[in-house]
């Protein structure tokens, strides 16, 4: 072999490890999934032994009435939660984007929820909603309230799930909107002050304009990880009361687990996967777009 | 336009004092240059006057109005900043109106204003582009005329040119002097650079560690520095020091040094009689040298042709010193030649305090 040729494999054998591993870790379970959604697979076969079906694994998601209602659980669970996370978050940098003394060690504070296993979030949030023992309730009923079924009635149940990814996640987009605030341009910032801007018209006008690029790509991202929760919830309502927190993914874990019908969800993950590849795509889209945006205007800036 | 006045102004950061006790009045309509060296507080000092740092002490008094506390919004003035602080997310119709559409004043005015500014500034045909599509002279004159759009009745300019290659800053500087003519406003103006300050100032404000050193007109400034600080801080290139000795030969004052001896013009031997035989410091512009017969004999080290003018490197008494010529035929390096030097033209310092004599 050439010293040349030598040369220009040199790279691929070093990516060669990285490769496999994807190709094993990755690759491998996408396929067997894709394979596995067009059988008739129960457990206790082996995985030749099942019966190809064809698309009749996905034909019967679209007829399922419990499929379509954790298909729309799910949706609401996203869009309510990244709604309420994306104003809760960007609302606290705006307002901790400022040089107080202990600023940094309540920042610290406030991102700690994001730090800890959505195992024990999930345990914590069951035993603070217990109806009896829990603090919400003994709270409640020690000012003379009625104690709330917050996991025993379906909105309810709902609520304090969303409650508890919202407590869970906010700090994400609160350090991700954080960052940006403090590499905006502060003479931007300051001009639009001598302009005569108040505080709310300079975030209106100035500061959020300039944050929107993060603020999308923090959205998509949290987008994309609400789709996928699955412990905390687990954990809290295993789902119950019954379908009103059963979001896609323990359908998923329910259907392989409790009803063992794994080409069933295999087809689930699958449809899934799809959903996640649009959004993840979308934000691909998204950076290529803005890449291209910031490579014209800095070949504008060569001309002139 | 009312007249500026700052009163005993102190800006502490933390327990740091930049500012202790500033005093300055500018008067209605002036083009007032605050200039000195990094750090010397100039920046510090228009930035509280815009309202973005806070006062520690004193007043900022426009008109009789006592601004200290104001928002900037409710002080009437427009800035221009260094780095332009143009918004990146506007075009420039949109970044030179903002302050005009948040003050809720009718579409069609805005435009015609905005317009006619942009007109006088060369920029109508890039009224629909981004900042970032637009070259740094081209942002430059965006600040200006966010500023200007804004009929404000103070301006502030905090070294607006300093981002600009050399060949445009001179052809802003001259923009900037024409547009001041032209509108007549109090304007205050920081940097660094004393040819900037020289050329646009009305008055020109020389500042170090937080005091002012001189204020006074650029003339004022040149002929007359306060002290050695100014003296050496204006005029280009720089002044030579020197030390000396004041000597009463026969009843004329000389200031002898280590191969010279300039005699003084008696009007100025009163003043002097006390600093008699004391060591001072003396200082020569560049340009006070002359050419000539029975002068000072001094080498050529580096002989740096511009043009019209050449400035020579030579030696006196062992210190260096700059000379600044007339070129009527380029002088070469090693020759010597024989420079005279005008007494009028001497200045002198304190050796202690550094203040003029």
């Amino acid at each position: 072999m050439s010293t040349a040729r030598a040369n220009r494999m040199t790279p691929y054998l070093f990516l060669a490890p990285a490769g496999i591993v994807l190709a094993v870790a990755l690759f491998y379970p996408i396929c067997y999934m894709i394979y596995a959604s067009f059988l008739d697979w129960n457990p206790s076969q082996r995985i030749g032994e099942a019966d190809f079906i064809g698309l009749r694994n996905y034909t019967k998601l679209f007829s399922d009435a419990a499929f379509r209602e954790s298909m729309w659980v799910t949706i609401k669970f996203s869009m309510v939660v990244v709604t309420i996370e994306m104003i809760l978050g960007v609302g606290l940098a705006l307002l901790l984007d400022r040089n107080i003394r202990g600023m940094s060690v309540l920042r610290t504070l406030f991102i700690l929820p994001m730090m800890i296993a959505p195992i024990v979030v999930g345990l914590m949030w069951r035993y603070m909603y217990h109806p009896t023992v829990g603090i919400f309730n003994r709270t409640l009923t020690d000012w003379g309230f009625d104690p709330i079924p917050w996991l025993a009635d379906g909105d309810w149940a709902f609520a304090s799930v969303v409650i508890a990814d919202v407590w869970q996640w906010t700090p994400f987009i609160f350090i991700l909107s954080l960052a940006a605030l403090q590499s905006l341009p502060a003479s931007a910032i300051e001009a639009s002050k001598i302009d005569g801007a108040t505080g709310w018209q300079q975030i209106i006008y100035i500061k959020l304009p300039l944050m929107l690029p993060v603020l999308i790509v923090t959205l998509l991202l949290r987008l994309i990880d609400s789709f996928k929760v699955l412990e905390v919830i687990l954990v809290m309502t295993n789902g119950g009361p019954g379908l009103s927190t059963e979001i896609l993914s323990l359908r998923i874990n329910r259907t392989a687990s409790e009803f063992r019908e794994l080409g069933e969800a295999a087809a689930m993950s699958n449809l899934l996967l799809i959903v996640l590849l649009i959004l993840t795509f979308t934000m691909f889209i998204y950076n290529k777009a803005q890449d291209a945006r910031m490579a014209r205007l800095r070949k504008v800036e060569e001309e002139v | 336009m009312p007249e500026i006045r700052l009163q005993q102004l102190r800006k502490d950061y933390g327990a740091v004092n930049v500012i202790e006790n500033l005093n300055l009045e500018m008067a209605d309509g002036e083009f007032t240059v605050l200039v000195g060296p990094s750090g010397c507080g100039k920046s510090t000092t228009l930035r509280m006057i815009a309202g973005l740092e806070s006062v520690t002490g004193g007043q900022i008094m426009i008109g009789d109005r006592d601004v200290s506390l104001l928002e900037p919004k409710e002080r009437d003035l427009a800035m221009v900043f260094q780095d332009y602080a143009l918004y990146p997310h506007m075009n420039v119709a949109k970044n030179m109106s903002f302050a005009l559409r948040l003050a809720r004043m009718n579409k069609s005015d805005i435009e015609a204003r905005v317009k006619d500014v942009a007109a006088t500034l060369d920029l109508t045909a890039y009224l629909d582009r981004k900042p970032a599509e637009l070259s740094g002279g081209q942002r430059q004159r965006v600040a200006m005329g966010r500023a200007l759009v804004r009929d404000a009745g103070t301006f502030l300019f905090d070294e607006p040119l300093s981002n600009l290659d050399a060949k445009l800053r001179g052809q802003m500087r001259a923009e900037l002097a024409l547009m001041s003519q032209r509108i007549k406003k109090n304007m205050i103006y920081v940097t660094h650079d004393q040819v900037e300050a020289m050329t646009l100032g009305d008055k020109i404000v020389v500042m170090k560690f937080g005091e002012i050193m001189q204020a006074g007109t650029p003339e004022e400034l040149y002929r007359s520095p306060a002290n050695k600080f100014v003296a050496g801080f204006i005029g280009s290139p720089t002044m030579n020091f020197l030390n000396a000795e004041l000597v009463d030969d026969a009843g004329t004052l000389f200031a002898k040094g280590d191969g010279f001896s300039i005699p003084l013009p008696d009007a100025r031997k009163g003043a002097l009689q006390a600093h008699r035989d004391r060591n001072i410091h003396i200082g020569i512009r560049p340009s006070s040298f002359a050419e000539g017969p029975g002068g000072l004999k001094m080498p050529v080290i580096l002989s740096e042709y511009i043009g019209a003018q050449s400035v020579l490197i030579s030696e006196l008494g062992g210190q260096r010193v700059s000379i600044e010529i007339n070129t009527v035929a380029p002088i070469r390096a090693g020759e010597e030649r024989e420079f005279t030097v005008q007494g009028d033209e001497v200045h002198l310092f304190d050796p202690k305090t550094e203040a003029a004599l």
